[in-house]
């Protein structure tokens, strides 16, 4: 009896955990930001899924779609998140997957940020951003 | 010689050794702590400690008896070279103000090199887009939004040429940062100069070529890392003979720095890198004191200044040391390293730009006073994108300010004999003889890449520098301590999609123009050569080159043949 408890208890903390994949999608390997975010986000008590380095827009929402996750966070520093982003968002759409919160991070200049709202791509985070900033906000928008 | 890993243990022994000796009991010091220090620190309640980036405890003053009597007491351009790789350094020669440049188009890049040596800069610097660093066409999937983005765009030789156009390559030295695809965009270079009559052996110039740092840090690669190396070996064969005033590598800790290392681990593992090079060249059978003096250094330069030139000194003394007690090199060019400085991109900030001025100058300020060979200073504005005109003139002034204003470049390692200097000189070599240890014990630089080891070692290190700026404990001025609400607004570059239409359109008419047949027999001799281990794949790399195949074609051959490299996993 004690054991089911505890197997219900241990199933009730898991499905609390927020499911986060990490992602840079493109020809990107500044992932200096994107490895920090990985232990910062594990250390805040989520679980953590990393995909790598070059993975394609679609690549990512597959891997988002099979790991079952809550949310993308997306971080580029080339310059390419007007055409990324949003691909991304795009992929999980056509695969019915829209409850995912998709949010963004990386290099990207204060203009772009309303293009990418308007894409359903949150946050926006800039450079100098503190960790506690993102995972407040993946908090919010993911709401478990 | 001994084994490798006794090697290293007995350079661990013999500093701790000479450390033991050399300790003593300075009296006047003990009494200073004593009398003087000990009840100021009790009245303003002062105890906190301080550490360099590298975790060396700093003490609050430094004196003689902390300077190693027996450590060498070399002058400059004297063996291990601490001092200087030249007797006379920039009483000589100043350092070369190279600023790395480049976005958009070739033509974009070429008006914007021509602007740079109108302004007095004395050496170019090519930056390319991603596409080009990892070797895809500017027309394929992967490529699109980042054609011109991050750098100039280059897909074949056709763009190369624009690239050069009206720039004396017997007259200017260039560097060119490409990694993966280095051997081919050498080859490019070299068939632009042998269409303008100019003998290969008058090029000048560098290709980053050190595809260790990027399995390490920058993580730009085409190909498994044996096979990326062969061809680096092929390079150094082809150079030696062919272009030898060409540095076909440069042994890069600066990404290993921005990919969130310390100073210790930067110098450690850049150096690492250069003895596996080294050696590479030594089993391919070339004569040491001929290659090895083309092996040059590219180090970041950050903003703990002292640890800083510390690490630039160190570098210089284990280099020397290292080549004639394990590698066997007597004497000669090869001992005295030389390197390249580019100040720190990552310390640059979004919030406040113009404050990154002064960063940048405080950290060429260290990078001069470590003795460069070359300097890049960054824009202020490139924590936003990639600089203005404007802001890279201010960049470059920067550098003229302290060549020609402050006096630093009249007497040679002006902080050379300073107790607190050579304390951390010191200190960051003995760091380093710990990590190469560690190191060799993983099977060497290759197996330890393999294993993850050195990605996972940076990786926490960026990891807790984080979390200390979280805490405050390091502060970042307009970031964690004095912010604004409101930013500052600044002008920033940016490149639009016209340079993907331009690059698309001028590969539609090349692969029009050119005749397709001699192409596909020129692959298909690369394809020959790739496939057998000990061919020197640079004259058909040439050949491919000058048919007119695109990076991407030459590139997919060695796909094709090598097959691509998956990275172990690290988080």
């Amino acid at each position: 009896m004690e054991r089911t408890a505890n197997i219900l208890k241990w199933e009730f903390t898991m499905s609390q955990k927020i499911r986060i994949l990490v992602a840079k999608p493109g020809l990107d390997a500044h992932d200096r930001g994107v490895l920090v975010l990985c232990r910062a986000f594990r250390d805040a008590g989520m679980e953590v899924i990393y995909s790598g380095l070059l993975p394609t827009p679609e690549q990512v929402a597959s891997i988002a779609i099979d790991e079952d996750v809550d949310a993308i966070a997306l971080s580029l520093h080339n310059g390419a998140h007007l055409t990324a982003f949003p691909e991304v968002k795009k992929y999980l759409e056509e695969k019915g997957a829209n409850e995912i919160a998709i949010i963004g991070g990386g290099i990207i200049p204060e203009e772009d940020k309303e293009e990418l709202e308007k894409n359903g791509i949150t946050g926006n985070f800039g450079p100098g951003t503190s960790m506690d900033t993102i995972i407040e906000h993946i908090k919010k928008v993911v709401k478990k | 010689m001994l084994e490798t890993e006794n090697y290293w243990k007995h350079k661990i022994n013999e500093l701790s050794k000479l450390k033991k000796s050399s300790e003593k009991d300075d009296e006047d010091v003990r009494k200073w702590e004593k009398e003087i220090l000990e009840p100021w620190n009790k009245k303003s309640n002062n105890n906190e400690e301080f550490s360099t980036t590298s975790d060396i405890d700093v003490k609050t003053s430094y004196s003689a008896s902390d300077v190693i009597k027996k450590r060498d007491k070399s002058m400059p351009g004297e063996f291990p070279f601490t001092r200087g790789p030249y007797p006379n350094m920039y009483r000589g020669k100043k350092w070369t103000m190279r600023m790395f440049s480049g976005f958009g188009t070739p033509e974009d890049t070429n008006n914007r090199l021509k602007y740079l040596i109108k302004n007095g800069q004395t050496g170019l610097s090519i930056a390319f887009d991603m596409p080009t660093l990892y070797g895809y066409d500017a027309d394929n999937d992967r490529s699109r939004g980042e054609v011109g983005k991050c750098g100039c765009n280059i897909s074949s030789l056709k763009d190369m040429e624009i690239l050069l156009k009206d720039i004396p390559l017997n007259q200017v030295s260039t560097s060119m940062t490409i990694n993966a695809p280095a051997s081919i965009l050498t080859a490019m270079y070299a068939s632009v100069a042998s269409k303008n009559n100019i003998p290969l052996n008058e090029l000048r110039g560098t290709v980053q070529t050190d595809i260790l740092k990027e399995y390490i840090a920058q993580k730009e690669w085409a190909y498994p890392p044996k096979d990326h190396m062969r061809i680096v070996r092929d390079m150094m064969e082809y150079c030696t003979k062919e272009m030898p005033k060409w540095n076909y590598v440069s042994i890069s800790g600066y990404h290993i720095r921005e990919a969130g290392s310390n100073a210790a681990q930067e110098l450690a593992f850049t150096l690492a890198n250069g003895f596996t090079y080294l050696e590479l060249g030594q089993k391919a059978g070339l004569k040491t004191e001929e290659f090895a003096p083309r092996l040059s250094f590219f180090f970041n330069c950050t903003m703990n200044f002292f640890e800083e030139i510390a690490k630039f000194r160190a570098a210089r003394r284990i280099w020397a040391t290292v080549l004639k007690e394990k590698y066997g090199v007597e004497k000669g060019p090869a001992l005295a390293l030389r390197f390249h400085t580019q100040t720190s991109g990552a310390s640059l900030t979004w919030q406040q730009p113009m404050n990154n001025i002064v960063r940048t100058a405080i950290e060429a300020l260290a990078g001069v006073l470590g003795g460069t060979q070359s300097l890049h200073t960054n824009s202020y504005d490139e924590a936003w994108a990639l600089p203005t005109e404007q802001a890279v003139k201010v960049a470059l002034r920067t550098q003229q300010i302290i060549a020609e204003e402050t006096g630093v470049v009249q007497a040679v390692d002006p902080l050379g004999g300073s107790y607190y200097l050579e304390h951390l000189t010191n200190e960051l070599e003995e760091k380093a003889y710990r990590y190469f240890e560690k190191i060799d014990s993983l099977g060497g630089v290759i197996s330890a890449i393999e294993k993850g080891y050195l990605q996972k070692e940076i990786a926490e290190t960026a990891y807790r520098s984080q979390l200390d700026i979280e805490k405050e404990k390091e502060v970042i001025v307009g970031v964690n301590k004095y912010t604004e609400e409101e930013e500052d607004k600044i002008e920033i570059l940016k490149v639009d999609d016209e340079a993907q239409r331009i690059q698309v359109n001028r590969l539609k008419q090349l692969k029009n123009d050119r005749d397709n047949n001699k192409v596909r027999e020129s692959l298909e001799n690369l394809r020959k050569t790739y496939e057998s281990n000990d061919k020197n794949c640079m004259n058909d790399t040439i050949k491919a080159v000058q048919a007119y195949a695109t990076l991407q074609e030459i590139v997919d051959v060695g796909r094709e043949v090598f097959g691509e490299w998956k990275e172990p996993q690290i988080f």
